[in-house]
């Protein structure tokens, strides 16, 4: 197979205006008789399914939450990029642009960038037309503040709750729509298989969590926004049931999946308490601003913060990147905060944190300024480590966060599945190695208000698409195997939780395909899941029928993708033999520790192909080709 | 920690519930109430028994998917607090804790200490929106907030729509709820050319899903976690009557032609 990104020829800054002409379009009369599926209500799911039914398209949502508000967009804090320029601090569609590429390690396609960045300018017109609550100057203007790998102000917000505000946008957009009977809303519905009829997307199978009933439902095309498979470590900022299921399942099918390696792994949260956490908490890169990150220079110093003398302290990010200082993006930000640790200078019981200080900033502005700006996360703060950050200074700790990677998709958002295509964070194509913060909301909304709807027309009108009906044995064949996989986890009457092997997965992949990799860790990793898999499918114990609200089962379904999922990631890396952003190969660096790219042999995207259960997936490589920037040495210094 | 724990198990909607005895052993203080739950499940997982069903996922207070009675208070002890954001160091050591499900009409008991909330998605369906399809708005900047009309629509704007309020109210008013979003998008410009709609919409849609009366009792801003206060209401009970006051025909024949 090959990989056709469908780029549009042409000066970069016309080519989405020049595609956007060249495409085919759907009269607005014809636009009722095609139906759309939308899997997963975040931003880009919720504001797809709204933008969609707006222009006439029969559409129909499906989610697993019991409401399209819960989606994990909601818990996004800090903010939203965009290149508005309104802080007159020399911001433009251009340098939007080029920090993302840059901020990705030059591992993202030029024109996707490009064309997110000119989107991110009508987001937030179009957000604050809806009545996103985003903070404001005394005189009525929008504020702003910055964010990692930026030397410009473009980041809006709404307090620490910009992803629920944004969220709340899309999702009363789409409410309306369900309202008036344009949008048909599948609560507590989630997907296990897509259904393919002479190798084009056709529909899916999805299971009622209420009921247990499976069943199939039809449509011309469908979109896919299910979010990211940071919960392949257990352990992660999302939320407990955010997984894979979706684009794994489209992946078995022969939708190739780009990037697996590429985690972001998140600067700034809260380190784990022990064994029994069930998973970890994002303390937003927004306080980056005003926090100021050191350790103790002494090994195992374990006096009490406050009584550490500025001597004995180590700002390491300001010493090492002067010029980004606590803002240097994100994976540069975590590994130099593991270095300290690694170095036996972390703080805490375990070792495994080190200090972010607001006492200049309260020194400086005040108790009310801070706690206007980060109130409701230093509430969040005392609540879980019961300590006081107005007092002492808060204790981080890297954790999984965000994933780069996932369905290949070309310029028009579309898989290698013809009519399957994938948004938001569930695809690979915008962030490269490394996601900048404040982007990724963008990057779901751009996809969902102002790519897809426009795509999907011309896939639609093109697309020479039989009458399909229920009985079609590609269909039928799709709908059993879904029954039998639910029957056989039923079945299998083992001893053990699904979340226990979770756990077991997780710490394989923090371990050995985490922050910083290597050959031998991967080796190993690959043959301690397949290990872990085979014991899973003796000895996993899901209670209860799958005929039943049985949450038991909806876990363990999603675990035994993730394990698949973790032995593809792990492969990837193997493969992948430079550093790149979060991708961090032991045996690729700089003398100074810093990721060394090889641009001559790894200059592109990586994208895999499922061949059968028994055999390798094949690697695919999608050159990468920059035309507008120089690639360069990444230097936050 | 050990703890003594009577849980609200229900097969379903149509069956009866019961309250079972569970002891949760060897819970570390730091853990949060749900991997309390989380411990006492693996340990019924392993052998072979159901665990309890509960709605959770972000964990960080703002899902707002998490919802239980904790003997007998909406969302535990901690004020300002979802489920997800108590911990087990609030309780003592040997407590004996109650956990039910929200106890509403018009949120019945999906099984055990899930309930079915969609009765807050009808209510928004109804009319808390902006009509704003995407595409047609304008610079951003071209409507002017003062900071202190943006936050207070902020305030309001904290809803996680988790049903705490709802829960708490002897009368099982979702005024809250309801007065929350009429009083975010009420308080922004934006919002004013579908205010009195809105409202009216939105209130008949709360009646027809069976939520009481509100009586001021303020149950729900003390059960709130975000603390919404009942300012709320108050916008809300005075954009009605405006509403109602001022109600007039629509047209159905303009812009023809």
């Amino acid at each position: 197979m090959e990989l056709k990104s469908k780029i549009p020829s042409g000066p970069l800054e016309q080519k989405w205006d020049s595609h956007r002409f060249n495409m085919k379009l759907v009269n607005p009369a014809n636009k009722r008789k095609y139906h759309v599926i939308v899997v997963g209500a975040g931003l880009a799911g919720a504001s797809s399914a709204a933008t969609m039914s707006e222009l006439g398209y029969k559409v129909s949502c499906f989610v697993y939450h019991d409401s399209p508000r819960r989606a994990h967009s909601i818990a996004a804090q800090g903010g939203i990029n965009a290149a508005k320029n309104y802080q007159n601090d020399g911001d433009s569609i251009k340098r939007l642009f080029y920090d993302t590429i840059k901020g990705g390690d030059f591992r993202a396609r030029e024109a996707n960038v490009y064309r997110l960045a000119q989107c991110s300018v009508n987001i937030i017109d179009q957000c604050v037309a809806q009545g996103v609550p985003f903070a404001r100057e005394y005189g009525g203007l929008l504020t702003n503040r910055s964010f990692g790998g930026a030397q410009v102000s473009r980041t809006f917000y709404a307090r620490g709750q910009t992803g629920q505000q944004l969220l709340l946008g899309a999702y009363q957009a789409l409410e309306k729509q369900i309202g008036k009977g344009a949008v048909t809303m599948h609560t507590l519905t989630e997907m296990v298989d897509v259904v393919l009829v002479d190798g084009v997307a056709r529909g899916i199978v999805a299971r009622d969590l209420r009921t247990g009933k499976i069943s199939t439902h039809l449509a011309d095309a469908v979109v896919l926004a299910t979010g990211g498979y940071g919960n392949v470590f257990f352990l992660s900022t999302n939320a407990k049931q955010s997984n894979v299921t979706a684009t794994w399942r489209a992946y078995k099918r022969g939708a190739a999946f780009a990037n697996p390696c590429f985690t972001q792994i998140h600067p700034t949260c809260i380190p784990q308490a022990g064994d029994h956490q069930s998973k970890l908490t994002l303390m937003s890169e927004s306080l980056r601003n005003d926090g100021r990150c050191w350790a103790p220079l002494k090994k195992g110093d374990t006096r009490n913060p406050r009584d550490i003398p500025e001597a004995e302290r180590d700002y390491f990010l300001e010493r090492k990147y002067p010029s980004f200082g606590n803002l240097a993006p994100r994976d540069i930000a975590s590994r130099a905060a593991k270095e300290v640790c690694d170095e036996g200078r972390g703080v805490g019981e375990t070792g495994l944190g080190v200090y972010l200080d607001f006492a200049d900033s309260i020194k400086r502005l005040g108790d009310t300024a801070i706690s206007e700006r980060y109130g409701n996360l230093f509430e969040m703060y005392e609540r879980i480590t019961d300590e006081d950050p107005y007092k002492q200074p808060m204790r981080i700790y890297p954790a999984v966060h965000y994933t780069m990677g996932g369905t290949w998709v070309d310029y028009n958002l579309m898989s290698t599945i013809p009519g399957l295509h994938v948004l938001g964070e569930a695809n690979f194509s915008d962030h490269g190695a490394n996601r900048l913060g404040a982007s990724a909301l963008m990057q779901g909304l751009a996809d969902g208000y102002f790519v897809i709807p426009v795509t999907i027309g011309d896939y639609l009108a093109q697309a020479k698409l039989a009458p399909m009906t229920l009985d079609h044995p590609e269909v039928r064949a799709a709908e059993s195997a879904a029954n039998d996989r639910m029957k056989r986890l039923i079945n299998i009457k083992g001893k053990r939780s699904a979340d226990s092997f979770h756990r077991d997965l997780g710490k394989i992949m923090w371990d050995k395909c985490g922050m910083a990799r290597n050959t031998e860790s991967l080796t190993t990793a690959i043959q301690d899941i397949g290990g872990l898999k085979e014991e899973f499918w003796k000895n996993v114990s899901v209670p209860g029928s799958d005929a039943d609200l049985n949450q038991a089962l909806e876990k363990a379904n999603r675990v035994a993708d993730f394990m698949e999922l973790g032995e593809l990631m792990c492969r990837d890396a193997l493969e992948r033999e430079e550093s790149c952003g979060g991708h961090f190969r032991t045996e690729y660096q700089t003398p100074d520790g810093e990721a060394l790219r090889n641009d001559d042999t790894f200059a592109h995207v990586a994208a895999w192909q499922y061949n059968g259960e028994n055999a390798s997936p094949s690697r695919l490589v999608e050159p990468l080709t920059f035309e507008s920037v120089q690639l360069s040495q990444r230097s936050y210094k | 920690m050990n703890f003594t724990l009577k849980v609200w198990r229900q097969a379903n909607t149509a069956s009866a519930g019961r309250l079972e005895t569970y002891a949760a052993k060897g819970i570390p203080s730091d853990a949060s109430f749900l991997e309390m739950i989380d411990i006492v499940n693996m340990h019924l997982e392993e052998e072979g028994k159901e665990p309890i069903a509960f709605a959770h996922d972000c964990r960080e207070g703002i899902c707002g998917s998490c919802s239980m009675m904790i003997d007998g208070v909406a969302h535990g002890p901690v004020k300002g607090a979802a489920t997800c954001q108590v911990h087990m160091r609030t309780f003592t050591d040997g407590q004996e804790i109650t956990i039910e499900p929200w106890r509403s009409v018009a949120f019945p008991v999906l099984k055990d200490l899930i309930t079915d909330r969609s009765a807050f998605d009808r209510i928004i369906q109804a009319g808390g929106y902006i009509s704003a399809p995407t595409g047609g708005a304008r610079d951003a900047n071209e409507i002017l907030i003062g900071k202190l009309e943006s936050d207070s629509a902020m305030d309001a704007a904290a809803c996680i729509g988790c049903g705490a309020c709802v829960a708490a109210c002897p009368n099982g008013s979702a005024s809250l709820f309801t007065g929350a979003k009429i009083s975010h998008l009420g308080r922004l410009p934006q919002g004013q050319p579908e205010r009195y709609r809105r409202v009216e919409a939105m209130v008949a849609q709360m009646d027809e899903e069976h939520f009481g009366h509100c009586t001021l009792y303020g149950e729900c801003q003390e059960a709130c976690p975000k603390q919404i206060s009942i300012d709320v209401i108050s916008q809300m009970n005075r954009d009605f009557i405006v509403a109602s006051a001022t109600k007039r025909p629509e047209m159905t024949s303009a812009g023809a032609g």
